[in-house]
């Protein structure tokens, strides 16, 4: 069973969802997310293994049309919205060469 | 008593309209009128669409005298809550990292609105990407509500609920997560209503928890909100998840009454934690009671699960939001930090681009599902999601319809409960059980509470129940003690 969130784990979390915190917002977050964990003590601690989980209210399934070319959203009006684009397509700055 | 004057609904405005007796572009002017009196101090709006909404009326005039039906919603104004997406007009979710961004397209139900004869006169306030129960969390600033400007107005669809209240525009659209619509109607004295899950179709609905995310109508009257679902409901192919089911005729079964109906009292949502006001309860004694009188069979039922719901929706939607929310990296819309890398870039564009509230959901969404805690959090809190279900399902052999409070208190003063995160959630403990169904729920002003503010009774239903439902609100209406003092 997980306890308490940690700095660490914040921090660790942080970072795999993209976001820079510095050490006061970590000190804040850590303390509002134990405090919402600790709330849901009450359904982590249950025992529910003959419980079937539900992920969606309907049965999902495929939805599939058929295989025809037909109108999309204009490649212009999409691509002006964008911060950067080029010949087409959304322009980044380097991917390769970053550290891992 | 519906003391609302019937030249101010939705169906009334349509009506007078098409029979060219007004025509929109004067209906359109007098709630502008409205809002220039009193927008600054409420701020509903993001943006107010004021020019484009006085052409579209100019141009419905003209297709009446042509003898053209434009639908029903004929030059009838109506907010919309600034996550639908309107092309060309800005749709910022209340969030620096959508600023400025203009959607290539409309989301279905704005399409349907237009269809239908309405007017967009603005695009509403809401806490940053739905997140939160008081429109405080927006990054331009809170909106207050009408009936007392040093309270909130409930959230997150909160500019929607005051539009609305404040006669703004006699009817609204907002999204439901988990109370979303509900909420900020019980605390603004306005109808608020959220449909089975896949009902209305949510293409172009700027997405938050997608397996509870549902579009749905704010009105003054039941029969408006009525008159709003049956406008935009039914299957669209654009959403994966709508459904097929032909939408009833609600209005049709408004004035049938609840004579045989049997109405069951949620147990559980009548006090525990949340801090329910004992005049919140009291109104919903009341409403029972009134239903009661007019020949429903009402009693107590007992939804042990639902108590969970709140633990488990705080652990499943934030799950949802870390996914939905990865899409906004600084490299197809809205903001970019631009930095050396493209790493750097994402990082750097995320981190000023969201608030503190959306930092937070997602660095909680993203714990629930990372690895050693996937089992003890998400997973666990999706087999609660099915005890609910099943805890319904029981309910629903023995009861039409559930009733419960719809917030445990009335509006609260703005920053009252901002400090702590976990107070603010606490907001939607009666509405997020049916969110967790994927079931209809709404809300209807039911009296006062404390600080003569608006009470809001929940009506629930099983999946499909609209009809029932609005049948059962439109009783409890026509049964309430006068609301609020506008």
């Amino acid at each position: 069973m997980p306890g308490h969130i940690s700095r660490d784990d914040v921090a660790h979390v942080a970072r795999l969802a993209r976001l820079q915190i510095d050490d006061a917002e970590l000190d804040l977050f850590t303390e509002q997310l134990g405090s919402i964990l600790d709330h849901a003590a009450d359904v982590e601690s249950l025992e529910l293994d003959d419980v079937p989980p539900t992920s969606h209210p309907y049965p999902l399934q495929n939805v599939v049309r058929a295989d025809e070319v037909r109108p999309c959203l204009d490649r212009d009006e999409v691509l002006a919205q964008a911060p950067s684009a080029e010949a087409g397509m959304f322009r980044v700055p380097p991917v390769l060469g970053e550290a891992p | 008593m519906n003391d609302i004057d019937r030249s101010r609904t939705a169906a009334g405005i349509a009506a007078a309209v098409a029979s060219g007796e007004r025509s929109a572009r004067q209906v359109l002017d007098d709630h502008l009128a409205r809002i220039d009196e009193r927008e600054g101090e409420i701020h509903a709006f993001n943006h107010l669409l004021a020019d484009e909404a006085r052409a579209r009326a100019d141009q419905l005039d003209a297709r009446i005298a042509a003898g053209e039906d434009v639908g029903p919603l004929a030059g009838v104004p109506i907010a919309l809550k600034d996550n639908l997406c309107t092309r060309g007009i800005p749709t910022t979710c209340s969030s620096k990292i959508l600023d400025g961004w203009l959607p290539p397209y409309d989301a279905t139900v704005v399409g349907r609105l237009h269809d239908a004869g309405a007017v967009v006169v603005g695009k509403t306030n809401l806490d940053e990407f739905a997140m939160g129960s008081s429109t405080e969390n927006s990054a331009f600033g809170p909106t207050r509500n009408p009936l007392d400007t040093t309270r909130v107005p409930g959230g997150s669809s909160g500019g929607s609920a005051a539009a609305v209240a404040a006669g703004f525009a006699p009817i609204a659209l907002g999204s439901d997560t988990g109370g979303s619509i509900r909420q900020p109607a019980a605390l603004c004295g306005v109808v608020g209503a959220k449909p089975t899950f896949g009902r209305i179709s949510r293409s172009g609905l700027i997405a938050f928890a997608s397996s509870l995310d549902q579009i749905g109508p704010f009105a003054a009257t039941v029969e408006d909100a009525a008159l709003l679902m049956e406008a935009i409901a039914g299957h669209d192919p654009l959403d994966a998840t709508s459904i097929p089911e032909p939408f009833p005729d609600l209005r049709a079964g408004l004035g049938r009454g609840v004579e045989g109906l049997r109405v069951g009292l949620v147990e559980e949502l009548q006090g525990g934690e949340g801090g329910f006001q004992p005049e919140v309860l009291a109104r919903t004694r009341e409403a029972a009671d009134a239903l009661a009188a007019a020949g429903a069979k009402v009693d107590v039922v007992s939804v042990p699960a639902s108590t969970l719901g709140l633990s488990a929706y705080y652990l499943i939607a934030p799950a949802e939001a870390s996914s939905n929310l990865a899409r906004f990296d600084g490299v197809r819309f809205g903001l970019r930090e631009e930095r050396a890398t493209t790493g750097e870039t994402y990082d750097a564009t995320r981190t000023a681009g969201f608030g503190a509230e959306v930092k937070r959901r997602i660095m909680l969404g993203t714990y629930a599902l990372s690895s050693g805690y996937y089992d003890a959090y998400y997973g666990k809190a999706q087999r609660v999601r099915t005890m609910i279900i099943r805890d319904f399902e029981a309910a629903y052999e023995r009861f039409d319809v559930l009733l419960s409070p719809t917030s445990p208190c009335v509006a609260f003063p703005l920053g009252d409960k901002t400090a702590d995160p976990l107070t603010m959630y606490l907001n939607d403990v009666c509405t997020i059980p049916s969110s967790l169904a994927g079931h209809p729920a709404m809300s209807v002003p039911f009296g006062t509470g404390a600080d003569d503010l608006p009470v809001g009774v929940q009506v629930m239903a099983p999946a499909l129940g609209e009809e029932l439902m609005f049948q059962v609100a439109a009783a409890l209406e026509a049964a309430a003690p006068a609301g609020a003092a506008r």
